[in-house]
């Protein structure tokens, strides 16, 4: 018989299954979250914590995309997400989503747009 | 345990940290990859999406009737645009069939770079569609590979039933400076059309 699997084994749907108690999409707050969406955290891990949950929150302390925790922890972006909204509803990080070109109503963002221009030419 | 973030002088990311996003898109093989390679900060990362309940209110599944799971890869890369905004740039997966499963790919992006190979205009054709369909303003950026015919700019425009206003620009997409140059387009383009759009009355 083999050993039994670690929760961290990327052993495809039974361990999203686990990480996610078997939920299969984000809800509340979560469910408006972007690949570009920053995250960072309010408060350290504490013990007991689930590992995703702890991971999440060492990464984040300073604002990382959605995308990016995705590509890191090597999980899909859905999945991801239920993670955040755990997270979210704990208050335990903030979600900043990105800052769309013109906002409903708001006509387009013309300062924001020089700055991204004046960044790109620096570089 | 010590819960202040690392102490980065110069760090392109501060506490007030916000972002935004441009898509980059174009038919399978134009270097939507290589652009985002070769502008990026840092190594360009992979996020993967796995499709099952995304089709949830989507009608037109057209020979897509099984509801196995399928994956989805999206390349994407960052530039710090200054201490308290990111840009992160995203490929679109290569197979655009599957674009519409991105629930809101395009939604909140500030534009797209829509890459075309002269030498496979056809190849970019449903890109720009799906561009013109979701109503995000683009820019049509040439990826000039060294056996790329040179068409006068005209025709291609024809060819691609691009309008107008629509600029496009050729490039090297494996070259930094040159794919920074049509983000610069990009952006000008935009603030071009805010200008536009805020003088007709809504």
């Amino acid at each position: 018989m083999s050993a039994p699997r670690r929760p961290t084994d990327p052993s495809g749907l039974e361990r999203y299954y686990v990480l996610t108690g078997g939920r299969s999409g984000p809800g509340g707050s979560a469910s408006s979250l972007d690949v570009a969406t920053l995250i960072v955290s309010r408060t350290a891990p504490v013990p007991g914590m689930q590992h995703e949950h702890e991971e999440i929150l060492r990464r984040c302390r300073e604002p990382l995309s959605v995308a990016e925790l995705g590509a890191h922890l090597g999980l899909p972006f859905n999945i991801l997400a239920v993670l955040l909204a755990d997270l979210l509803e704990a208050d335990r990080v903030e979600a900043r989503d990105p800052i769309p070109a013109h906002d409903a109503g708001r006509g387009p963002d013309l300062a924001l747009l020089e700055e991204v221009l004046s960044g790109l030419q620096r570089l | 345990m010590d819960f202040k973030g690392f102490d980065h002088p110069g760090s392109p990311v501060g506490d007030g940290t916000r972002s935004v996003k441009v898509m980059i898109a174009g038919g399978f093989g134009t270097g939507k990859t290589t652009m985002v390679r070769s502008v990026s900060d840092i190594k360009p990362l992979t996020t993967e999406e796995t499709l099952t309940q995304a089709s949830a209110g989507v009608d037109h599944l057209i020979g897509v009737t099984d509801k196995t799971e399928t994956t989805v890869s999206l390349d994407f890369g960052k530039i710090g645009i200054n201490d308290e905004l990111v840009l992160y740039l995203f490929g679109t997966p290569g197979q655009e069939r599957f674009w519409f499963l991105w629930n809101g790919l395009f939604k909140g992006a500030l534009g797209a770079v829509v890459l075309v190979d002269t030498r496979r205009l056809a190849s970019s054709f449903r890109a720009i569609e799906e561009m013109e369909r979701q109503d995000v303003p683009f820019v049509i950026a040439l990826n000039v590979f060294p056996d790329s015919p040179q068409h006068p700019l005209d025709e291609i425009r024809d060819a691609l039933d691009i309008p107008p206003d629509i600029p496009i620009v050729a490039c090297d997409a494996r070259d930094r400076s040159s794919s920074r140059d049509v983000l610069v387009a990009l952006i000008r383009h935009l603030k071009d059309r805010s200008a536009v759009v805020a003088l007709e009355p809504r």
